[in-house]
């Protein structure tokens, strides 16, 4: 039997083909356009070093991995704990339950303070109380706007999802849509239904929801697609995240539809659609903003006991709105992955 | 009994008949017309027929070319890397990782071309290595272990999750990856890999067209050449199989990175279309996969199944996904839709070939 000296050959071959490419398109193959070597070397803001002694901070929420959005959350806190001389401790899971788990982590490592996103409050109740217990400061930001001050968290950064979604209904209104469509890439998420909710409460015309499948970008395109076909009269399409909309200008173009196309979030792909006008305009809830003033906020409160918002109101990051007429200044900070 | 093979017409047969012409006295006794419906991929392709139907008078709008084409794009995205499952499947091995393998793939061409700022063709290039070294490595660990495929696949599967991810976080410092459509090469590729063309004033995407050559190929690789009998050996049983002289390590291992291929192919798609790739997408595509190739015939166990079945399989996918779209019914139900759709054509699939088979 030869299978072993067989399987040997093929074991090699996979890595000496890779070498064999590598010397070959380094050789002679490079890009005249686009690529590394035409993007600007980007430096993240920077406003010097706090003198203040080293403190550490968990910032812990319910990012699912490779979201483009939280990637900028977390972008923000890295600021201001560079800033503030911070150690940042950052963690995440979308089930509440292991969010809560991280929390109690934290407690244990016992440090001087902690940030936290509220998309599941009441299983985030117990834990909340045994940080203050230790007497660890609690701050909120992105999720639980009305949930914050009940669980007793000194501080909320952060967008009201409805309030946004209102907004941007109203946008709609004033852009003269009749039959808007609101696409959901990832089905039972509520701040993504509380945006659609937000759009339909103003919106005067029609509103109907799309439930995609966010992890699959051919399926997106197609479901789109199939939408705007069977529903002709759909003058809007409204996207809840960057890469989705994104997608939908061209399914609005395979249908062979009118329909102008506008999102919440950001990203640096779309303030170049914006600025080409194949997307009209994106609510920002400036994500780097909840980052950086969670861990600042904290830090200033450790300093010199300032509460922002004076502990009665959240702080608001949204909505802010990025169309053609703002979209240049936008997008020299998203191009480094900060707005 | 005594009713005649030719009174029923031979245009509605799947292309192949089955792996043995053998008569064994019992079967010749009954009608042709059973003895199809006894295949798992003719009751797959009633499944199949039926599901259309219904959605043709459901949702008026399937009824125009356009939403055909679009139905048939979604299929065919399915469709191509079900094919390569629905092979390994047979050969009695399983691919958790091949969802997350295809925006491996697309990861890898993108970041390579444009951190290194080459044309995208090189980076087309290496992510085809690199997409055939995970298949070949899956493959490896499932022969010189002899753990279950599942175990193998499973740690493969959150492996290039991770990788995925925090490669492209380190790389691009995003965890998205660069736009790459104005870099040298991407309109070429981007007419190989995601073109469409019209026909009678309906936009075709190319992916259609990839998807059933490939099923043409795999149907003739699988009845027609020795290899394809190794596969059903392999899967059948693999110890006799071996003993007979089948190669059976080349098999497995080769049909692993068959995955990674299609992987490969179905990445580049994504990419040229949509210029950028997310990292944590791809995730439980696998299922789906597995749902098309389970539902084209192909049992879990192996050794059973076809290149056909899965064809119809991925069909019934694409033509229930959308045609909830198109009937326009409370997007809530979605998956709930999805799931009875699907059970119902298995249904049916399962008591065609039951009734067909009872004698």
């Amino acid at each position: 039997m030869d299978r072993s000296s067989l399987s040997r050959s093929r074991r090699f071959a996979p890595a000496v083909a890779l070498a064999a490419a590598a010397a070959l398109t380094l050789a002679g193959c490079s890009s005249s356009s686009g690529g590394k070597k035409s993007e600007e070397s980007a430096d993240g803001a920077s406003a010097g070093k706090a003198t203040t002694p080293r403190m550490t901070i968990a910032l812990v929420t319910h990012q699912s991995p490779g979201d483009t959005f939280w990637d900028i959350v977390r972008k923000g806190a890295q600021a201001a704990a560079a800033k503030d001389n911070v150690k940042l401790v950052y963690s995440a899971d979308p089930s509440a339950a292991n969010q809560a788990n991280l929390v109690q982590n934290a407690i244990d490592q016992k440090v001087d303070g902690i940030a936290i996103t509220l998309a599941k409050p009441d299983a985030l109740k117990d834990v909340v109380a045994k940080a203050k217990k230790a007497g660890i400061p609690v701050v909120g930001l992105n999720s639980g706007v009305s949930e914050w001050q009940k669980l007793g968290l000194m501080e909320f950064f952060g967008q009201d999802e409805t309030v946004a979604g209102e907004a941007l209904g109203k946008r709609l209104n004033e852009e003269g849509a009749k039959s808007a469509v609101c696409v959901i890439q990832e089905q039972g998420n509520i701040g993504l239904t509380q945006r659609c909710d937000g759009v339909k409460k103003t919106f005067t015309g029609k509103l109907q929801t799309l439930n995609v499948n966010g992890t699959d970008m051919p399926s997106v395109k197609s479901t789109i697609t199939a939408k705007l076909s069977q529903d002709k009269s759909i003058d809007y399409v409204v996207a809840l995240g960057a890469p989705f909309a994104l997608t939908a200008t061209q399914s609005v173009t395979d249908a062979g539809s009118k329909a102008k196309v506008a999102t919440f979030d950001l990203n640096k792909d779309l303030t170049g659609a914006i600025s080409k006008g194949t997307i009209q305009f994106a609510v920002d809830q400036q994500p780097y903003l909840q980052g950086y003033l969670a861990i600042d906020s904290l830090w200033l409160y450790k300093n010199n006991g300032n509460y922002m918002g004076g502990g009665e109101q959240p702080v608001l990051t949204g909505p802010a709105f990025v169309d053609k007429s703002n979209v240049e200044t936008v997008a020299q900070y998203a191009a480094k992955g900060t707005r | 009994m005594g009713m005649t093979q030719h009174a029923e017409p031979a245009v509605t047969t799947p292309p192949a008949p089955g792996p043995s012409k053998v008569k064994d006295g019992r079967t010749s006794e009954r009608p042709l017309a059973l003895r199809l419906l006894a295949r798992p991929d003719v009751g797959v392709f009633l499944g199949a027929v039926a599901v259309w139907v219904f959605f043709l008078i459901a949702a008026p709008p399937v009824r125009e070319g356009s939403a055909m084409a679009n139905i048939l794009y979604q299929s065919s995205t399915i469709g191509i890397m079900a094919l390569p499952v629905a092979l390994l499947m047979i050969g009695g091995e399983f691919d958790l990782s091949a969802g997350v393998a295809v925006i491996t793939s697309a990861l890898t061409a993108s970041m390579f071309a444009f951190q290194l700022t080459l044309n995208v063709w090189a980076g087309i290039f290496v992510a085809l290595l690199v997409s055939l070294a995970i298949g070949f490595l899956n493959g490896w660990l499932v022969v010189k272990t002899g753990l279950p495929s599942f175990l193998i696949t499973l740690g493969t599967f959150l492996i290039l999750q991770g990788v995925n991810l925090a490669v492209t976080k380190l790389v691009t410092g995003n965890v998205a990856t660069d736009d790459i459509s104005n870099m040298d090469g991407f309109d070429q590729a981007k007419k190989v890999f995601a073109n469409s063309f019209e026909v009678a004033g309906v936009q075709i995407k190319i992916t259609i067209v990839y998807w059933l050559v490939f099923a043409a190929l795999a149907t003739w690789v699988l009845l027609r050449t020795k290899y394809g009998n190794w596969i059903f050996a392999v899967g059948g049983n693999k110890d006799s199989a071996r003993a007979v002289g089948v190669p059976v390590n080349f098999t497995k291992i080769s049909l692993f990175m068959l995955v990674g291929f299609a992987a490969w192919f179905v990445g580049m798609h994504n990419l040229f279309s949509f210029n950028t790739v997310q990292s944590g997408e791809g995730v439980g595509q696998e299922l789906i996969y597995i749902s098309a190739a389970v539902i084209g015939g192909c049992l879990l166990t192996g050794g059973a199944g076809s290149a056909i079945g899965p064809v119809f399989g991925a069909f019934m996918f694409g033509m229930v996904q959308q045609g909830i779209v198109y009937a326009n019914w409370n997007p809530d139900w979605f998956k709930a839709f999805l799931g009875v759709m699907l059970l119902g054509a298995v249904m049916i699939n399962l008591w065609v070939s039951r009734t067909a088979t009872r004698r």
